[in-house]
Order: structure tokens, then sequence, then C-alpha cells
């Protein structure tokens, strides 16, 4: 073995290799799965793959395929899922969670490279989608995904894509009305110039009536075409009772609008024209930005993106078929393999059921069953396959329930105010106050310039760089954000961050990981100079209890392993040199469950006799401490956890007191809690991760769902943090304090433009040219300023990474 | 002086058929994926990979494509 100084980078995903590397073609991998992928890539001639980027591949447990993708034999799933079927050539359309890179691209749209019936393929990076052309004959469309699946790019297959029925469509409005408002800015700009010039002439006259026409007729596309969704937006804050910061521009808008048209039209002035598509050109490059958001997320899931296509059906002579799962009811007899879906309630009539339902309850030990019990839907089965009759329709089980227990879409009312919402108001009332009293008192001096004063007035308070602040400011600690792996659903909730004082986690899931888990050897018989036997047979098996195992155990020299079998969920065995070691449950192992033993240990005997028991629990999540330590000296911590009190005294330290953490529950009440801390008037951020903290994330100020697998999340929540990037909590929530430091100081600098056109416009001395200046320059340099501004804020926080969103 | 109107409306009817460019990309989805265009330009072409292929153009070397 070549000693490594320093670590080791797997070569296909970048991750550290640690004490288990694997070489091949002189190459460092940290699992067989990655190194298998290596060599399909390797040997199709498709190494440009790991020229394109650094470690673009992904680490995923290397699962075998087996039976899981049989469903896609069935005809009429299939026409469900292809696009178009004709004269042998198919084409399919998936959505590809683990497209993250450019090598990923090229891979899938060189996938011909492994099998010549792919005739193309096609890959929209934005929205992670790849279609598929392929000959029937040469690929099925099984064949295409177990493919897919065999370099790691599974596609998303469930009943919710299969229903098609919720695509959503790129907004494109914003491009065309952007496209109109330049077209227009630019050449009324061209047309204004001569009058910029003073040219004293009868040239100036002509000009003067005939552009200013021009600059009309331009005018109204960009005022009412362009600027429409200003008018809907006050209109119906307006008709709420609300004061939105639209309601300032739209009557900026028309103030520009109508003083151009009657200055043009009596030969009093040139009008503003150019000022107005400055305006609407700034403000629509806002909205543009601002909606630059994840178009692969969708943060409206309902309980069908949960469950899976189709069901393995036994009919009454017990032969096997596929079914798809709408034309599963009550009464039929389906089987469900090791980590399949439970689709609806349902009675165990065979087998031995261990039902895991962390992602519906939040607890972590699987649940046993026996032949006569009921199952409910959501749980997954951790053992051996099961025979089960249908209780109740898929629908009318307890998961869609729970599910659709969610309170509806409408906006929940925050108990404080935004920022923008408290600014409109108050801003609004002080230029309709400032206008009036003005208007007045130049009625007094000079009436004939009242008018004017008082549409300058309005012109110039527009709060244009105001509006810009919001979408450069909290868009871009959106993106920030989005870089690091935390995807907030809108800029709003970046404010409600800033202002959270109390923060509430789940355990399950959420503190813990799924799949990872730290072995206590303390209960284990052996002698050690066996533990090699041990760790030499667990090398062989990528089960996530066995890595932990392998871990734990100290390094040796690895010993030749005969006869390796692992027996799915029960455990692995083998003969290592001279003796027969077994590793896994007590019935596999001993051939009955001893008592007095916890819950998830795994047993070994060698030679027969047995050996003592590994406890495995599952690990906190990487940076844990650091990240509730952090928090803890600032916010309130509490704990929510669906699962038993267990891990008490192991937190304890983190939390203020006892009180804080309460165990064993239910949804209903992890939401109740939630209520009870805002009633108190605290600002609550929720971070979980199953379907039991649904209510409550949807109920707390701030609702963050952690995903192993961003795809695979709990609904209504406000914001999405991949599990990988946990340990950057606290400097998420440290950042959305800075942006909105930044948002402040923004708006005073805007303020101060304010003030020096307002000074303009009540002295009477608007002309087009001050206000022509006055409105880029101010919109332009609040962009800059709060666009470096934040660049500042990333690097000082360490966000600042270069990765596509 | 009149002629200058007619300047500008055969300038702005150029620029318009800009703008209806604009709007034809936009609507053919042109801007709906801008990381993954912006990739796809910089992947190299496949060699021919049979003798069905044409031969390539007198003059033109072939870049060898080991550069790193």
């Amino acid at each position: 073995m070549i000693k490594n100084e320093g670590i080791n980078r797997c070569f296909h995903c970048g991750e550290d290799c640690g004490s288990s590397i694997i070489l091949y073609d002189e190459k460092p991998f940290c699992c067989s799965g990655c190194q298998t992928v290596y060599e399909i890539l390797s040997g199709s001639n498709s190494s440009e793959y790991y020229k394109l980027s650094d470690h673009p591949g992904m680490k995923t447990a290397a699962r075998e395929l087996g039976k899981r993708y049989d469903f896609l034999d069935n005809e009429e799933i299939k026409q469900e899922i292809l696009d178009f079927s004709d004269n042998g050539v198919s084409r399919v359309k998936f959505f590809i969670p683990s497209i993250h890179c450019s090598s990923c691209i090229w891979l899938l749209e060189n996938l011909h490279r492994l099998n010549k019936g792919i005739m193309n393929s096609t890959v929209h990076f934005t929205k992670k989608e790849a279609v598929f052309t392929f000959r029937d004959s040469e690929i099925s469309l099984r064949g295409l995904v177990e493919l897919l699946a065999s370099v790691n790019y599974a596609p998303y297959i469930s009943l919710e894509s299969v229903d098609k029925s919720s695509k959503k469509k790129i907004n494109k409005d914003v491009y065309y009305r952007l496209g109109v408002a330049g077209f227009c800015f630019g050449n009324i700009m061209l047309f204004s110039f001569p009058s910029y010039l003073a040219i004293d002439d009868t040239v100036e006259q002509f000009i003067r009536q005939n552009f200013g026409i021009l600059n009309i007729l331009l005018g109204i596309p960009v005022a009412f075409y362009s600027g429409s969704g200003f008018f809907i937006s006050a209109y119906k804050g307006l008709k709420k009772r609300f004061i939105s910061i639209d309601l300032p521009i739209a009557i900026g808008i028309l103030a520009l609008f109508f003083r151009s048209v009657y200055e043009i039209l009596s030969g009093t002035g040139p009008g503003f024209m150019d000022s107005l598509a400055g305006l609407l050109f700034f403000l629509l490059i806002g909205k543009w930005y601002q909606g630059l958001t994840y178009q692969a997320l969708s943060f409206e899931r309902d309980y069908r993106s949960y469950f899976p296509v189709a069901v393995t059906l036994i009919s009454e002579k017990g032969e096997e078929s596929i079914l798809p799962l709408k034309h599963l009811k009550t009464g039929m007899r389906i089987l469900v393999r090791n980590n399949e879906l439970i689709p609806a309630d349902a009675i165990l009539v065979k087998g031995e059921g261990s039902i895991d339902y962390s992602f519906v309850s939040g607890e972590s030990d699987p649940v046993k069953k026996t032949e006569g019990q009921r199952i409910f839907a959501g749980g997954k089965q951790a053992g051996p396959a099961i025979e089960l009759i249908i209780e109740k329709e898929v629908t009318q089980s307890k998961l869609t329930e729970l599910w659709n227990q969610k309170p509806g879409h409408e906006e929940r009312q925050n108990n404080w105010e935004s920022l923008m919402d408290v600014i409109s108001r108050y801003f609004t009332a002080v230029v309709l106050i400032l206008a009036l009293v003005t208007g007045v008192t130049w009625w007094f001096i000079d009436p004939s310039r009242a008018a004017l004063v008082v549409t300058a007035i309005l012109i110039v308070a527009c709060p244009c760089a105001l509006a810009m602040t919001l979408p450069f400011s909290f868009g871009g600690a959106m993106r920030v954000f989005g870089r690091n792996g935390f995807y907030v659903k809108r800029s709003s909730v970046v404010e409600a961050l800033s202002r959270v004082n109390t923060v509430v986690l789940d355990k399950t899931g959420t503190l813990t990981k799924s799949n990872d888990f730290d072995a206590n050897l303390d209960h284990l018989l052996l002698p050690e100079a066996s533990f090699n036997l041990l760790r030499s047979l667990v090398r062989h098996s990528t089960h996530p209890m066995s890595v932990a195992v392998y871990q734990a155990l100290p390094n040796a020299p690895a010993l030749h392993v005969n006869g390796f079998t692992e027996h799915i969920s029960k455990g692995v065995e083998g003969t290592v040199g001279a003796h027969h070691v077994k590793l896994g449950s007590g019935e596999f192992v001993l051939g009955g469950l001893p008592e007095a033993t916890p819950a998830g240990s795994l047993f070994v005997s060698v030679d027969g006799s047995p050996s003592g028991y590994i406890i495995l629990k599952h690990k906190y999540r990487d940076g844990m401490r650091d990240v509730l330590s952090s928090m803890g000296k600032k916010y309130e911590l509490h704990l929510l956890s669906g699962d038993n009190d267990a891990e008490l005294p192991a937190l304890l330290e983190f939390f203020p007191s006892a009180g804080h953490m309460n165990f064993n529950q239910t949804p209903v009440d992890k939401l109740n809690y939630i209520r009870k801390l805002r009633e108190e008037g605290k600002k609550v951020m929720m971070i979980g991760d199953g379907l039991n903290d649904a209510g409550a994330l949807y109920e707390s100020d701030c609702g963050i769902s952690i995903a192993d697998d961003v795809y695979h999340f709990s609904p209504s929540c406000d914001a999405i943090l991949e599990a990988r990037q946990f340990r950057k909590l606290s400097t998420f929530l440290i950042f959305s304090k800075l942006s909105r430091r930044i948002v402040i100081m923004s708006m005073l600098f805007s303020f101060s433009y304010n003030i020096v056109g307002l000074s303009f416009a009540i002295s009477g001395n608007l002309t087009p040219i001050v206000s022509a200046i006055l409105m880029p320059l101010s919109s332009v340099s609040v962009i800059t300023l709060i666009t470096v501004a934040t660049y500042f804020a990333s690097v000082k926080t360490k966000l600042n990474k270069i990765y596509p969103v | 002086m009149n002629v200058i109107l007619i300047l500008v409306a055969f300038s702005l009817m150029v620029a318009l058929v800009g703008l209806g460019a604009f709007f034809w990309s936009v609507r053919s989805g042109q801007y709906d994926d801008p990381y993954g265009s912006s990739v796809r330009i910089l992947f190299e072409d496949e060699k021919p990979r049979n003798a069905e292929a044409s031969p390539p153009v007198q003059g033109i070397t072939e870049n060898p494509s080991n550069q790193k």
C-alpha cells in the first residue's frame, strides 16, 4: 500500500478517500462505486468527462439495481413516460437531479458512446432535464434508465412526474418587456439629444416638434406595456388597502408620461420621455435579476412526488406483475421489497415487517410488525420482502391525509412588517404631502408654475433607486446562498432570516445523518488480534453499517475472504482465513434476539460462537457542534423531536435547558409549539427534514427543509438546505444580517439622491436634462454599491464560491 | 431638413427588425438555459469514427487533443 501524506482525493468525486483508498489505473478512488463509473467511462472512450471539470462525479451508495426498474417494461407506464414513440424510435425527457456541472452536460450528450442505441441526447442545464432519442430495437426504456443509473445520473421518476400535469413554463414576459424598454430607451435618448444642446434656431423648432412626436410614440409602449406590471401591482395593493413600493413608482410613471405629452404637444418643452424610458429600463433589469430563480427546484410538492410509479402485484395464483400505482385498489395483494415504500395503508400477510417511518414520524428505529398487523403508508420496509393486502386506496391513506393537512398557499401574515412595507408607506405619504404643500405654496407665488412643480416632485421622488435595492441586495444574497447549497424561495425569506431570534431544530435526519453510523465496539467479545477477521469481512460490503464497522476497527492488512455473502437486511458472512465469521441482526447471527440489547445492534459470531455485539448510532452531521454552539450564543435554541429522549444527555450542552428539548412530538405537537413561540412575539426559524415537520415549518417565520437529496424534501418550506452544507447554517444567518445592513445603507444612499432631486423640483428648476442625468445615475450607483458590498460580505463570511447555480 | 425625417423613419424600421429578432430569439427558447449553451460550445467535436466519413480538407491540420 502506498503511504499517503495529506489528503487523497477521489479522482471521480473529489471526496477524501480516508483510509480506504482503491487504486485503479494509477488513480485514487474512495469507493468501488466511483471506481466502477470510471471504468465504464474510460472503457468507452469517454474520459473527456474528467477533463472538463475537476472531480465531476458524485458519490452515491453503490446499490445493486436489481429489480428497481422492472416497472419500466410495463407498456402502460412506458406510454405515460415516453414523449413520443413511433417507427422504432422513442423519445423521453427525464429530470436528472445530479446534473451539476459542464462534465455532466458532456457525458449525457455523449451517452451514445456508452450505447449505440442512443441516437441523440440534449441537456437543459437550468431545468436539469435531459431528452433522449433512442432506437427501441437496440435499447429499451428500462435499459436506458439502468445505463444512466450505472453512471450515477439516475433519473427521478415519481408518480408526480408521470402525471405531467404540473409543468412549469418559463416566464418570458420580463424579456419581452425589457426588450421593448431597451429599444425605446435607446431611441428616445437619441431623439432627445438635440434638445440638450440648446441650438437656438428654427431648426430647433422643427426638431422639437417632430422628434417630440416620435418620443411620444416611443413612450407609449414603454409606459403601458413595459410598465404594466407596476400598475397592476399597485392597483392590487390598493384594493387590499395596502401601499406597496409599486404605488409611488406607478404615480411617477404617470406623472412623467402625461407631463411630457402636455409639454410636447403644447410646445412648451421637450418632455421627460428619456427619463421615463430609462427609469423603466433599470426597474425591469431589477425585476429580471430578481426572477433568476432555481427552475429545477420546486418548492411546492405534493404527496405524489414521494410515491413510486408502480408496485409489484401478486395475483391469486402467486404470479408477480407490475401494476401502475393509480390502479392499486383495496384488497389487492402486493410485494414490497427491501427499501421500497409502502404505498397505502395495508395489512401484513406474509413476512416480517421492519418499517422505517423516519420520514413520516421522525422515529429513527424501525418498527417491527408481524402478520395480521396494520402498516401505514409512507414507511419503508427495512428487511426482506413482505406481502401486503391493501386496506385503503392511496389517496385516502394516512400519509396523504397528513400531507394535505398543511394549510393552503395564501401568504401567512407575519407578526412583523418587512422593511419595504414600512418604507413604502412613509415614503408615499411624505411625497404626497410635500407635493400638496409645495403646490399650494407655489399657487400663491406663481400659479402657472404650480402644476409643473407638483409633477416635478412626483417625477423625481420616484423611488427608482429604492426599488432597485431589494432585488439586488436580497436577490444577491439569494444567489450567494444558492451557490452554497442553500436554496431560498424568494427574497423576502432573506429578510425573515435576518430578523429571526429563535431557532427550533428537529433531531432525526436534521441533526443526525440518515445513512451514516458510529460504531461502538465496547461490547465486542473478541480478542484484539481477531478484530482483523471482522474487518476483512466487512470490507467487502458497501452497506453504510458495514462501512461504519470497518472504520471503527483498527487498521491492519486485509485478509483474504472466501465465499463472501451479503444477505439483504440480515447481515454478511464469509470465511476469513480458517474462520467462519458472521455479522448482522440477532436472528441472522444467533437465531434469535437476546434480551437487553439495545436496538440497532449488530451481532458477531466466529465459527458459530457468539462474540458480542456492536452498537450503531446515527452519526451527527459534520460541524453540528460548531453550528449549535455558535447559534446558541445569539439565538434561543429549541429541539423538537419525534424520536425518544435517548439522546438528551448528549445534546443538553447546546440548549439553554432540558425544558427547551422536547421528544416524542407528533406533527401536531410540533406545530403547536411553534405557534406558542410566535404568540410570545418571538421570530422563529424551524429546520426539519420529514413530513412530521411540515406543519411546524409552515407555521414558523422561516421554515427550512434539510435534505440529503434536494428533490426529496418536506413540503411547504421557505428554503431548502443541502444536508452537506449544514455546517454553514450559522454563517448563512450572519450573512442575512449583513445583507439587511447593506439594504439600510443603500436606502440611505438613495434617499440622498431623492433629496438632491427634490431640491431641484421644489425650487422649480427641474429641467429634463437634470432628471435624465439624475435617474440613471442614482440607479447605477445604487446597483454598483450593493453588488460590491454583497461581494465583500460574501468574502468576509467565506461564502464566495464560484459555481453555477 | 425634411430629409432627416425620412432617414429617421428608415433607421427606426431597421431597429425594429432588430427588436423583432430579439423577440424571436426569446420565443425560440434561446434564453432558457444560459449556462448549458455557454458550456456546450467548448466541447470538442468528435473525430470521424469510420472510413465513410469525408476526408479532412487539405491544408487544415488537426489540433492534438491532449492540451492541458
